[in-house]
């Protein structure tokens, strides 16, 4: 009897958390295909917000995936290389340099993105380009790549491989195209969708970053979120929720995969 | 074959110790150019107000400044409290019981995992705003509309929502963990549940509540999406950055507690992981 209590007590506590977070994103679903959130959905569902948002922010999707793309090839070209390098010198030096890239995680964004507008805001070309919020984005996210690249190989035991594939006289080169990235694998697809992801919502760094001609995606939706009716917003985050979810749901079942392993 | 390898290795254009050198030259060169030279200049630019170095020490002297901070700490330090509460109970229970929609209640709890600060904030304006649903409840309950969105209590809320997915993750990860047997014990010696909990399960979750304890707080006192959503008025340390940066363009003032805020984040984060022996990370 008791522990049907407690039960039930710990089931409606983690139900009531849930509708928390639950709620509100779906009010805000309804709200961006209702014709009028405020006498509610019996006004009529529309597709008019959605197309509104279509044609005022169509822009900041694309450049939204641009930079996104582009980060990620940034991260791949010099994070895949440098975490293998890391893990097979080891010793006091690479711990280091892993412990400075990691250091924009734990710095906030604002910080980061201020120190780089005092470096950089003197080169207008650079300044006002896309390529400025690019490298704030690939600072921010390499670790992302690097740590979960490491992980991969600390649990392959990739410097057997690595030496047998020399001992059959493998060219440095060779042996990683041919033997360390491909058993790199899952821990470049688990890095690339976190990359992804944090690059494509991204808004502390970029806020201080962008120009009226470089906005991204979430610039738009703080941009729709102060000056747009609440339908507007609305119908433009349910569109960011349509881009982020699939990656979302592909991060979890790399998660789960990791934890039956 | 030692022989065999040192053969090979004169053969090679690159040898295998030029090769990680290589290996390691694209992230030397971004990190130095976009991370470490940057924060260079915001550790000088932090001291080259009218006051000098002393600009620094202002960030904890002057009364507006120090009471931000003390602000923005006490709110983080709130958040990573309730949320380690919340967290604990409903990752034990889902850890513990097997029950027809369990899936779909964790996949409820841990999607907001990668919303932005923005985005949260809007949440929060839907849940307690002018035309939330907070106060459409209350106002036809007490004939009062409710609204508290824009204020620290909205931001509070903000965090949680954002602080709730990321450690019930955590948690139900360190419950999976735990030994049954000590919990077993306990109870054949006769402890109750709540003992139970307190001296045998609580306690072999410390090291949990740590790590993502720290990761809760310097997320918190970092956060700066979900307050410029909210308002700009209110006081926390990222706002008054913000706001010190590009309305009042003091940029001393600006980098020195950047610079400070960075260091609360960094150091938190650091004896954190040295406490809990695991890796620990923020972002957000």
């Amino acid at each position: 009897m008791r522990d049907r209590l407690i039960f039930t007590g710990q089931f409606l506590f983690t139900l009531l958390v849930a509708a928390f977070l639950v709620v509100p994103t779906a009010l805000s679903i309804t709200a961006g295909v209702t014709t009028n959130y405020f006498r509610g959905i019996q006004s009529g569902l529309t597709l008019q917000w959605v197309a509104q948002v279509w044609d005022l922010y169509a822009d900041t999707i694309g450049l939204s995936f641009l930079i996104a793309f582009a980060t990620l090839a940034v991260t791949l070209l010099a994070g895949v290389p440098a975490a293998y390098a890391l893990h097979v010198r080891g010793g006091q030096l690479s711990r280091l340099v892993e412990e400075i890239i990691t250091l924009p995680i734990a710095i906030p964004g604002l910080a980061l993105a201020l120190a780089l507008l005092l470096t950089y805001g003197g080169f207008g070309a650079f300044r006002r380009s896309w390529l400025f919020i690019l490298a704030g984005h690939v600072v921010f996210t390499m670790p992302f790549m690097v740590r979960s690249v490491m992980a991969i190989f600390a649990s392959v035991d990739i410097k057997t491989l690595d030496e047998g594939a020399a001992s059959l006289g493998a060219s440095p080169w060779r042996r990683f195209r041919d033997v360390i990235v491909p058993n790199a694998v899952p821990g470049i697809l688990a890095g690339s969708l976190m990359v992804v992801t944090l690059s494509l919502g991204e808004f502390n760094l970029t806020w201080m970053l962008h120009t009226p001609l470089t906005k991204t995606l979430p610039i738009g939706l703080a941009d729709s979120y102060a000056s747009m009716r609440l339908e507007v917003a609305s119908a433009y985050t349910l569109i960011f929720f349509i881009m982020i979810i699939p990656l979302l749901v592909a991060m979890q079942m790399f998660a789960e995969r990791e934890l039956t392993r | 074959m030692v022989l065999r390898l040192e053969e090979q290795g004169h053969h090679h254009l690159l040898s295998h110790r030029s090769f990680v050198g290589l290996c390691l030259l694209p992230l030397a060169a971004v990190t130095v150019a976009f991370f470490l030279l940057p924060m260079a200049r915001l550790l000088v630019t932090g001291a080259e107000g009218p006051q000098g170095l002393a600009g620094y020490v202002s960030i904890l002297a002057e009364p507006r400044y120090r009471a931000t901070l003390i602000n923005t700490v006490l709110l983080a330090a709130a958040t990573t409290v309730v949320t380690l509460v919340v967290a604990t109970i409903a990752g034990i229970f889902l850890q513990r019981h097997r029950f027809p929609g369990r899936a779909v209640l964790i996949a409820m709890l841990t999607f907001p995992l990668a919303f932005p600060g923005v985005v949260v904030g809007f949440m929060i304006i839907l849940l307690a705003g002018r035309q939330g649903l907070i106060g459409d409840i209350s106002s036809l309950l007490a004939g009062e509309r409710l609204v508290f969105a824009y204020s620290i209590y909205g931001l509070f809320l903000g965090y949680l929502y954002f602080s709730i997915p990321r450690v019930i993750l955590t948690i139900m990860a360190a419950v999976q963990k735990l030994d049954p047997g000590l919990e077993e014990a306990a109870r054949s010696l006769g402890a109750g549940p709540w003992a139970v909990q307190r001296d045998v399960v609580l306690p072999a979750l410390a090291p949990a509540f740590v790590a993502s304890g720290a990761i809760v707080f310097a997320t918190a006192m970092g956060a700066f999406g979900t307050a410029f959503t909210l308002a700009t008025n209110i006081d926390v340390l990222p706002m008054l950055i913000y706001t010190e940066f590009t309305l009042a363009a003091n940029f001393a003032t600006s980098a020195a507690l950047s610079v400070g805020l960075g260091l609360i984040t960094w150091v938190i984060l650091a004896l954190a992981r040295s406490f809990s022996g695991s890796a620990v990370a923020a972002a957000g």
